[in-house]
């Protein structure tokens, strides 16, 4: 019982010390760890933004954005067309910058459009940027694709590292802001927060962007580990599903729910694709129906759950230790 | 002077004249009752009021400046606050949360978290459930989610509120306290138009009362004036009368 007691008091800096461990992980993990297992991880970490990023507006407002391909692939070809014009810092401010312009002129249009019709709406984004794209890129530029000049590993790895943790904490601090109670309650019932003085149109259009921004940055980084892109690749709808689906498995009701079901299905994902190329896809669909059937509120939902049924259990033993000698008596 | 004005206020969908040319005013600090039978337009007037419609003519105006035209958060912001017919809170966070969304976002000044929690604090405690802080809002009776509602609204800091059907659902010991409350807040100096169905609570503490039907308005006057009015008799209350008996 002590230690629960210990855990209790001492949450935050548990939690504290609980993250700096990860950090000191993931700080020191290219030390011990091979090139491949860094470039696996790095890419875990833009999955992670994009998931993080994604529940952020998705996971409190309910407007399911298929968009993030759009504004991931914006990032990739930021990179791709200023890769020897300008340093790779500067790129990655301005993918985040083309990102989040995007945004907010697509966040004015189309976020009036409630439920289904989002939906459909960001996910024709998707489709229309691979086609016009191409279309640009053949046309003005003569070609189809093109390479990325490769990056040290261990570099692109710490960069991630860092606006991963920027993503985290920009999005814990909306989070715990009236910001995030304002997305919460457009995500409860927009009439009413209208109606109690917030600017929901604001609201949504500016946290839209600011996800999108971090979703433009992660593709900027993203471009030298993909070494060769093009606008089916860089705009592929598989980035648009698979940070939904991680913040699904990991839940969107807390901020760290994204990011364990990112490390997850990002491992997953690597794993599975290593083994069985085409058929991954396959296997990824039925975890992906199984979580949604019988994991609905996500991985992060279950814990909850769990502590009640551990603390119903220990209460229970309790009960019956205090029991037993009136039993004998 | 009103707090608020209404002058030849229409609202037409399609062809059909949900309100129709209604002039209407508030005075400062009083009780408008607002009733009239089913589709007589009073949901539709606090919608025009609120700006969750906007008008198809005439105009509105909240001390002495027009407001239609502006947003629902501009109107808040301006001083008008309103519940709905239908309760609408936010499910997904929990009661304190949703009084809490208002003391933040329903004044023009900005104000701190710790000024917010304990307006949120003493709106809940007003209403009475102030125990009920962390609950999440389904685990509430209806009447309940009502309170919420106006606790919600008066952490908006309203000079004027508009109540839908407050009391509509609620059993008749709910009534008497949902009547005490309203009287509450007018007594804290709240102007209220207040749309509803229990004519024992319109009749009770309302210092006017105007009727509405099809749209347009029939009467207006005192409780007494009202009652005997011809008209209202006939097209409202008699039909309740027939109904009763």
């Amino acid at each position: 019982m002590d230690i629960t007691r210990f855990v209790s008091t001492h949450k935050k800096l548990l939690l504290v010390g609980f993250l700096f461990l990860i950090l000191i992980f993931l700080a020191t993990f290219p030390l011990y760890a091979g090139k491949y297992d860094v470039r696996v991880l790095t890419f875990i970490l833009i999955y992670v933004v994009l998931a993080v990023s994604w529940a952020m507006f998705s996971g409190t407002t309910g407007y399911m954005s298929l968009a993030p391909a759009a504004f991931f692939g914006l990032g990739i070809y930021a990179m791709a067309l200023l890769q020897k014009e300008l340093p790779f810092p500067l790129i990655i401010a301005i993918g985040g910058a083309l990102s989040f312009a995007f945004a907010v002129l697509v966040g004015l249009v189309t976020l009036r459009l409630r439920g289904m019709y989002f939906a459909i709406f960001t996910f024709g984004l998707v489709v229309f940027m691979t086609e016009i794209v191409q279309y640009l890129e053949t046309r003005l530029l003569g070609r189809h694709g093109q390479s990325i000049i490769p990056i040290d590993n261990d570099t692109l790895f710490y960069i991630m590292i860092g606006l991963a943790v920027v993503t985290v904490l920009i999005t814990y601090l909306i989070r715990r802001s009236r910001w995030g109670l304002a997305l919460l309650s457009i995500g409860g019932n927009e009439e009413a927060a209208e109606h109690m003085g917030v600017n929901t149109t604001m609201v949504k259009v500016f946290i839209f962007a600011i996800s999108a921004a971090f979703m433009g940055a992660a593709g900027v980084i993203a471009a030298p580990v993909l070494l060769y892109v093009n606008s089916n690749i860089a705009f592929s709808v598989f980035y648009s599903f698979m940070p939904i689906f991680m913040a699904i498995l990991g839940g969107t009701g807390v901020v760290y729910g994204p990011v364990v079901g990112a490390v997850i299905l990002g491992y997953l994902e690597t794993t599975l694709r290593s083994q069985l190329f085409n058929y991954f896809m396959l296997v990824f669909g039925i975890i992906m129906v199984l979580i949604i059937l019988f994991l609905p509120s996500g991985i992060t939902g279950l814990l909850p759950i769990l502590r009640d049924k551990l603390k119903g259990v220990i209460s229970k033993l309790r009960k019956e230790n205090e029991g037993e000698p009136h039993a004998n008596t | 002077m009103p707090i608020l004005e209404g002058q030849g206020v229409t609202k037409l969908f399609g062809g059909l004249a949900a309100v129709s040319d209604v002039d209407f005013h508030v005075d400062q600090g009083e009780i408008l009752g607002l009733i009239g039978p089913n589709g007589a337009g009073k949901t539709t007037l606090f919608n025009l009021i609120s700006a969750a419609l906007p008008l198809s003519s005439g105009e509105i105006k909240f001390k002495g400046q027009k407001i239609n035209g502006l947003k629902p958060h501009q109107i808040c912001r301006m001083g008008v606050s309103r519940t709905f017919q239908e309760t609408k809170v936010f499910p997904n966070i929990p009661v304190l949360q949703n009084v809490l969304l208002g003391a933040f976002f329903g004044t023009p000044a900005r104000i701190s978290g710790a000024a917010a929690a304990s307006e949120a604090n003493q709106a809940l405690e007003f209403v009475g459930l102030s125990a009920m802080g962390a609950t999440p809002i389904n685990d509430l009776t209806l009447g309940s989610q009502k309170r919420v509602e106006v606790a919600r609204a008066l952490a908006t800091k309203p000079e004027l509120l508009l109540l839908d059907e407050l009391m509509a659902g609620l059993t008749s010991t709910e009534v008497g306290e949902a009547m005490e409350l309203v009287t509450r807040i007018r007594d804290m100096g709240i102007t209220i138009v207040m749309v509803e169905h229990v004519m024992k609570a319109i009749m009770g503490i309302s210092s006017r009362v105007m009727v509405l039907n099809h749209g347009e308005r029939i009467a207006e006057g005192t409780c007494d004036e009202v009652s005997s009015n011809r008209q209202v008799i006939d097209i409202y209350l008699g039909e309740e009368t027939h109904a009763g008996s």
